[in-house]
């Protein structure tokens, strides 16, 4: 049997880790559980997830703009980003609209579900280069679920960062998310505008578009300064006036940062399913810098 | 590297050595509608099914690594939650007998990707560092750009490396498991006239080469024509069935379905080969399609290859094999693809 050829176990030698080089960690996820679900309108709904293992759940630490896949088993994986804090490791909130049959399924289920978590996977938003600068985060409809993780970490660490703006805009006052939470924003010295393209009888703020508050914002007596830096994520028709303003506004590209959506297959660079161009919004993303976007082709 | 020469007669000696293990060859499966030959790679069981004189087989070997359809883990449900069981599917050795250089660089350039980089795939990595790989040189036939590609020979990724010099085969030895095989066989130090042999064999292919695809900088002219009405042109006629990627040695990307069993005791995660081509290879829940038309899909397929690709990792994800322009049924080829958006028409 001299020409038996050695079978070699690929993952003998690795003990199933997070590393990012550990082939063993490809398909390892984190057992966590659903413990809680707020309706937030009629189609979102904000779980709040919880890594089970105490040790893993503190070990587990992310960036805002970061994404997690979530694996319910038979039903399905898919990336969502991660809408909570980074102080509270993994204790994550995901705000997720049933629109598809692995959401439409988490619609449905109730607290206690036990789930599946990998990651955290992608590139982040720089808050630590932006401390100490101003902050334009602005958002459409479903934008305002990546932005909130950033946001609240900027309020977390309030003093460390100039003029806080944020516009959000969404199609109707019932689409409008995180309702209960503006107030509380508020008290922390920002700058809040929200505005509906639709509005209601009840309805008593603004309607228009986002890029009239933008308007308004750019031509204030306090302008945009050098040191600012913006947030943008929305629907990519969105993406494109807003970045347009900005940059008309003198804003450098490299200070813009846009986070991008795709369908995704597995998070780690290898089922192509995100592609731009060739460019992995799981990897490279899905947080861009606006140079980085406008070099990409078909991005948004 | 090391060099040795044998009598073609010592190759059946060869496989006899590495019978004990499961081997791979290519193998004849009848003929196409104009009696040309068909070959496949398939499990052999006697040297005398190899067909070592096979053109080019219609599947590229890439199945053997990256399965069509693979399972990733399975999933033991209960009342209150589930535990997941991850299996990499590969339990055995494999023996690849007779595998042309196109066909080594496709897997060498699937490692850069898929076992080189950020989170290693384990699915390929376990399958692929159980392949002993003997390569065979080969003819070019009309299809092949591999020249073009700069992966007409191939310099790592196999064991041995057999080149036909009339009566005997030139071996390159890479691996210290080929060297104790062929030390015992019958084997000799190479002469100087096997050398002059060796040596004239790429002047000798190169008179065979039809199909040129120029590739000077390819990159910047691919982002140059990304609105070129070439791309319109092509994705007219293709039909976005995908044939293209399902029989490259180079396309990787998948899809992945879970499901249930029907005791609702336990759940499957599988993965499957998907195209670029196909309509909802981009398209997100909500209906939102980023690439809704053939011809950006098309588009998106070369973009990938030859331009993505080189960013990256310095060369593209192509061999030049042809096996896509030869096996679609538009007859849209890679050569006439780039031709026509380097406005070379």
């Amino acid at each position: 049997m001299r020409n038996k050829l050695a079978f070699l176990d690929i993952l003998e030698k690795t003990p199933a880790s997070r590393r990012k080089e550990d082939p063993g960690s490809f398909e390892y996820t984190l057992p966590a559980e659903i413990t809680s679900i707020y309706p937030l309108t009629a189609t979102e709904k904000l779980y709040q997830i919880q890594i089970i293992d105490p040790i893993q759940r503190s070990g587990f630490s992310f960036q805002p703009g970061q994404f997690v896949m979530l694996e319910l088993p038979g039903i399905g994986e898919a990336p969502f980003s991660i809408s909570s804090s980074p102080v509270r490791h993994g204790d994550l909130e995901l705000c997720i609209r049933a629109v598809g049959n692995f959401t439409n399924f988490l619609d449905r289920v109730a607290p206690g579900t036990k789930v599946g978590i990998s990651g955290p996977f992608g590139t982040n938003f720089p808050l630590e280069k932006m401390q100490g600068n101003d902050i334009l985060l602005i958002g459409g409809g479903l934008g305002i679920v990546p932005l909130r993780s950033p946001l609240l970490s900027v309020l977390e660490n309030r003093s460390r960062y100039g003029r806080v703006d944020i516009m959000y805009g969404a199609k109707s006052p019932e689409e409008l998310l995180f309702t209960y939470q503006y107030e509380e924003w508020r008290r922390f010295d920002i700058n809040l505008g929200i505005t509906v393209d639709r509005a209601d009888k009840k309805w008593q703020g603004r309607t228009g578009l986002i890029t009239e508050l933008l308007k308004e914002r750019i031509s204030q007596a306090v302008s945009l300064r050098e040191n600012t830096y913006a947030i943008v994520c929305g629907p990519p028709v969105m993406f494109h006036f807003v970045c347009k303003m900005l940059t008309e506004a003198g804003l450098p590209m490299q200070k813009m940062f846009v986070s991008l959506e795709r369908r995704m297959h597995c998070g780690r660079g290898k089922c192509c399913r995100c592609n731009i161009g060739s460019t992995y919004t799981c990897l490279d993303g899905p947080v861009f810098d606006y140079w980085s976007v406008m070099n990409l082709k078909e991005a948004i | 590297m090391i060099f040795k020469v044998f009598k073609k007669q010592e190759l059946a000696r060869l496989y006899d050595l590495l019978a004990v293990n499961i081997i791979v060859g290519p193998v004849n499966r009848g003929e196409d509608r104009n009696a040309r030959p068909l070959y496949d790679f398939d499990v052999v069981y006697d040297f005398n099914d190899l067909a070592l004189d096979y053109t080019q087989t219609v599947h590229s070997p890439k199945r053997f690594v990256l399965p069509y359809q693979e399972t990733l883990s399975s999933f033991a449900l209960t009342h209150d939650g589930w535990e997941k069981h991850v299996d990499l599917n590969v339990y055995k050795p494999l023996v690849f007998f007779g595998m042309h250089a196109c066909d080594i660089n496709a897997l060498n350039k699937l490692d850069l990707v898929l076992a080189q980089s950020a989170y290693p795939n384990p699915y390929y990595m376990g399958k692929r560092k159980n392949l002993f790989i003997i390569g065979l040189d080969c003819n070019p036939e009309p299809q092949c750009f591999c020249r073009s590609m700069g992966t007409d020979s191939a310099v790592h990724g196999f064991d041995l490396f057999l080149t036909d010099l009339g009566n005997k085969y030139f071996a390159e030895i890479r691996s210290a498991t080929a060297f104790d095989l062929l030390n015992q066989l019958n084997c000799k130090e190479p002469s100087a006239k096997d050398h002059t042999l060796y040596k004239q064999m790429p002047g000798k292919k190169s008179k065979r080469y039809t199909a040129v695809v120029e590739t000077s900088d390819l990159t910047k002219i691919l982002d140059l024509e990304f609105e070129s009405p070439s791309w319109d042109e092509w994705g007219e006629k293709c039909l976005s069935c995908g044939t293209c990627a399902n029989v490259c040695p180079t396309c990787y990307c998948y899809g992945v379905d879970e499901h249930i069993d029907l005791d609702l005791k336990h759940a499957g995660k599988t993965k499957s080969l998907h195209s670029c081509n196909l309509v909802d290879f981009a398209k997100v829940a909500g209906g939102h399609n980023f690439r809704p038309t053939s011809a950006s899909r098309l588009k998106y397929r070369y973009y990938h290859k030859h331009r993505g690709f080189v960013e990256a990792f310095e060369e593209p994800l192509c061999v030049g094999c042809g096996r896509c322009g030869a096996a679609c049924l538009a007859d849209i080829t890679p050569p006439a693809v780039i031709a026509s958006v380097r406005g070379e028409e």
